[in-house]
């Protein structure tokens, strides 16, 4: 448009020959998107309050810890039990994130808008499924660096001190991954089955609490066998035993802890493998579905 | 170079539902009306079009390209505008559209600036940085054209644009779909059970009932050669229409409109004329083509 003559009301309809991203950066722009919605970044105040809470409580919780570590040196979680004590919270965390995520978008039928561009259905729902992995192993790993923080400055043996800690750290962030992956799977698959945001996080309390009472009357039972497998019942004791396999000593760092599992840690890690990809393979069936309607 | 075209295009759901049979139809570039009743099939072949269905036999082709092949690649270029509700009510215009460019593969800052120029051209301005619940429907529909814009389609599909608007916001959704499809070198099919809302603005009408097809063609060959002038008077209206019966114009009635042939620009002199030495309210004159309703099954809709 060459004359500036101030007419502002219509200069005409451009067409665009820039650049156009591809399937990878379209991924990655729905999964920032994904984050930022689940902290309630570029969304209402309200949006805000509850994750921000959240993240509040855990990293208070942390910094108590790392202060009561400093002043008594007694370590009264390690970075794995910590994880295990917030479960409460992050099981809260998903059943408010996950609807936030996918619930809200099936009820507005915002969805025909999504699968009519290139990005394919799947994209959709793993770019939303990575997002939520990620807010959640970002609300344990954040307060378990700040506690790897105020042990590696309050360290009395120097250099060597803050690598030990380094190499209690890791693990510990491991098993947070951990959790992540299989909250957020299975948080995700049932958020993506109702467009009400109630029910949806409903569900999903009910699917982590639901279970644990099973696992109790299973531990009980006269046979030590079914006794080491109970925890397989519910997802949260499913994490303990496949975190107390894998890694063993390396999350209660020579503390009590750990759960019974006996010799049936292959199994554990076997069920949880098989418990995400059955979550993952249904929420991508479920989103086949709704893209054809 | 064809826009559309389809050969024995067939879909049917579990084997007993048919919404589409045997449709063979290939239309060229520009404002395309797609009409047929409710269930004729219009959502299901837009589906397909949009690669979202596959059909169950038959071949398809949008731009040149197969969508049951390269769905991403026709998705690309192409604009959808569905039927039903499909915005966030908490976020607002702005970013809802600025997201959906950057889904369609542009750039952050590219997004932004397409999103508001969209959302300009389909006449949303200051409104657009408020949540989307609050809007009206004609504004909630404005935007679901405005996302269909912002990555500069080669062509949208737009179903039942016109919903749930009043009159007057038919209008001037139609005004600006005819806009798009002219000056802004973007082919358009316009889904609509209203034939006699299409007509007006499509060069090319396509027909379909019961999942086939009644009849494609321009719309000019539809058309018989006379076109006629629409009046309306608030009141009078019997005044008026003796009184051009008594100046020689085959005056003929249509509900509250009077209708007369135009033979040329004198015609509008003359309705002009009477209606002024009978003072009356002039509500409305245009000109519009004689309905093309009649050329189509009996059993399609005519007109609002």
């Amino acid at each position: 448009m060459s004359d500036a003559t101030g007419v502002i009301h219509d200069i005409g309809y451009q067409r665009y020959t820039g650049p156009r991203l591809g399937r990878r950066q379209v991924f990655g722009a729905l999964y920032g998107h994904g984050l930022r919605t689940v902290f309630g970044l570029g969304r209402s105040a309200k949006a805000k309050i509850f994750p921000w809470l959240v993240v509040a409580v855990v990293t208070v919780v942390a910094a108590g810890l790392t202060a009561v570590r400093s002043q008594l040196g007694q370590v009264v979680l390690t970075y794995a039990q910590f994880a295990d004590a917030m479960s409460w919270l992050v099981i809260f965390f998903v059943a408010v994130a996950a609807p936030e995520l996918v619930s809200r978008d099936l009820r507005s039928g915002v969805l025909p808008l999504y699968f009519s561009r290139p990005l394919p259905r799947g994209d959709y729902a793993l770019a939303k499924l990575a997002a939520l992995m990620t807010a959640l192993w970002l609300l344990l790993g954040g307060p378990q660096l700040v506690m790897f923080l105020g042990a590696a400055f309050t360290t009395s043996r120097g250099m060597r001190g803050v690598w030990d800690e380094l190499l209690d750290l890791l693990p510990g962030l491991l098993y947070a991954g951990l959790w992540a992956v299989v909250f957020a799977s299975i948080g995700l698959l049932v958020a993506s089955l109702t467009g009400k945001r109630a029910f949806a996080a409903g569900g999903i309390v009910a699917v982590f609490l639901m279970t644990t009472p099973v696992v109790g009357v299973l531990s009980i039972m006269p046979s030590r066998t079914v006794n080491e497998l109970a925890f397989l019942a519910s997802p949260s004791s499913l994490v303990s035993g496949v975190g107390t396999w894998a890694l063993g000593d390396l999350l209660t760092q020579g503390q009590e802890g750990g759960i019974p599992i006996g010799g049936f840690g292959p199994v554990y890690a076997v069920v949880a493998v098989l418990l995400v990809a059955a979550c993952v393979s249904l929420l991508l069936l479920r989103y086949r579905k709704v893209a054809a309607r | 170079m064809t826009l559309l075209a389809t050969e024995s295009l067939t879909k049917t759901y579990g084997g007993r539902v048919t919404a589409l049979a045997d449709l063979t139809v290939s239309v060229e570039p520009g404002i395309i009306g797609l009409v047929g009743a409710n269930g004729a099939g219009k959502s299901t072949l837009i589906k397909i079009l949009l690669g979202l269905l596959p059909p169950t036999s038959g071949r398809v082709q949008v731009l040149g390209l197969d969508p049951t092949t390269d769905p991403a690649e026709v998705r690309a270029r192409v604009g959808y505008m569905p039927e039903h509700d499909a915005l966030p009510p908490d976020l607002s215009a702005a970013e809802l559209v600025t997201h959906l460019g950057r889904m369609s593969g542009l750039p952050r800052t590219v997004a932004r600036e397409r999103a508001s120029e969209a959302l300009r051209h389909v006449g949303l301005h200051e409104e657009r940085h408020r949540a989307v619940g609050g809007y009206s429907t004609g504004m909630k529909q404005r935007v679901k054209l405005a996302q269909a814009l912002v990555h500069d389609p080669d062509l949208l599909l737009l179903d039942e644009p016109t919903n749930g608007l009043d009159p007057a916001g038919r209008d001037a959704m139609l005004a600006l779909i005819h806009r798009i499809g002219t000056e802004f070198g973007i082919s358009v099919v316009v889904c609509s059970h209203l034939l006699g809302e299409v007509e007006r603005i499509c060069d090319t009408l396509v027909a379909i009932d019961g999942g086939r097809l009644l009849r494609a063609d321009r719309v000019a060959a539809m058309t018989t050669a006379t076109d006629v002038l629409a009046v309306e008077v608030s009141e009078g209206t019997e005044e008026l229409a003796a009184r051009l019966a008594a100046l020689d114009l085959p005056v003929s009635r249509d509900g509250r409109l009077l209708l007369v042939p135009l033979a040329d620009d004198h015609t509008y002199d003359l309705i002009l004329g009477a209606v002024a030495e009978l003072d009356l309210p002039l509500h409305r004159l245009d000109q519009r083509r004689h309905r093309v309703a009649e050329l189509f099954a009996p059993r399609e809709p005519s007109h609002v």
